[in-house]
């Protein structure tokens, strides 16, 4: 059932992130992306399918011209993904601190 | 509202830092990791061995009602500095989450705050990464659980 790929092995990549961080400022063609590498077109391409095929990137016509953008959403539920382990962590420590100011 | 407890994870690395500041004195804050029965109240475990010193190891264990491990794990203590430092493995007993460094660092802010950070390192980012979506896969767990629950309390 995994039609979708996992957005965490997604941003493993460090070309990959590389390409997020440019998209971010502003929305790109494949190839004005591809010359900020010194990979292949080809490559780069398979990484941007990548990135679009789990909701990284948005894709967008413009005339004859496909535009690459960043997907804010899918960024932030990667740092909702975090956040129940930080609460897991939270709970655990106002405990610990609890306990301890029953110690003094 | 600024959060307490901060997690630190970057993607595509292999490793995590946890921050948390604490109204308590650095002496009793290194207390709650270094005395087993003050860990077990915290923890939520049981503590089968605890030897706070360089080379020395620890066992953990949780039972649920049925006396049934729900919960094993182990590591060893590679530094061991009252008030200021441990570095030790943790490694949790029949799962694939492997094993990982964990370096606390104590810290005194004033005579009733102290800081506790902790650096964790993983084997890969993917391992990394799985301890992380723990928690929500088992938020998701529990949902749906609790759903099934109901489903079958209405049969």
């Amino acid at each position: 059932m995994n039609l979708r790929r996992d957005v965490f092995q997604a941003i493993a990549d460090p070309t990959r992130r590389a390409i997020l961080s440019l998209v971010a400022l502003q929305a790109m063609t494949p190839g004005a992306i591809a010359g900020n590498f010194n990979s292949s077109r080809q490559t780069i391409s398979k990484h941007i399918q990548i990135l679009t095929e789990c909701s990284l990137l948005e894709q967008k016509q413009q005339g004859r011209e496909v535009y690459y953008n960043l997907n804010p959403d899918k960024m932030k539920e990667i740092a909702d993904f975090i956040e129940p382990f930080r609460k897991m962590w939270d709970d655990r420590f106002n405990k610990l601190e609890a306990i301890m100011k029953k110690q003094i | 509202m600024e959060l307490k407890t901060k997690v630190n994870a970057e993607a595509g690395k292999q490793d995590m830092v946890i921050t948390r500041e604490f109204d308590l004195p650095v002496e009793l804050l290194f207390r709650a990791f270094a005395e087993p029965e003050l860990m077990e109240q915290w923890m939520g475990t049981k503590v089968l061995k605890f030897e706070g010193r360089k080379h020395g190891s620890y066992r953990a264990q949780t039972t649920d009602a049925q006396g049934k491990v729900v919960f094993s794990a182990n590591g060893t203590f590679h530094e061991f500095i009252p008030n200021k430092k441990i570095i030790r493995t943790f490694e949790m007993e029949n799962t694939p989450m492997g094993v990982q460094l964990e370096f606390y660092d104590f810290e005194k802010l004033t005579d009733t705050a102290s800081r506790l950070n902790a650096h964790i390192v993983y084997q890969s980012v993917a391992q990394r990464d799985q301890v992380l979506k723990m928690p929500f896969a088992q938020g998701l767990n529990w949902a749906h659980d609790r759903l099934q629950e109901i489903m079958n309390k209405s049969k």
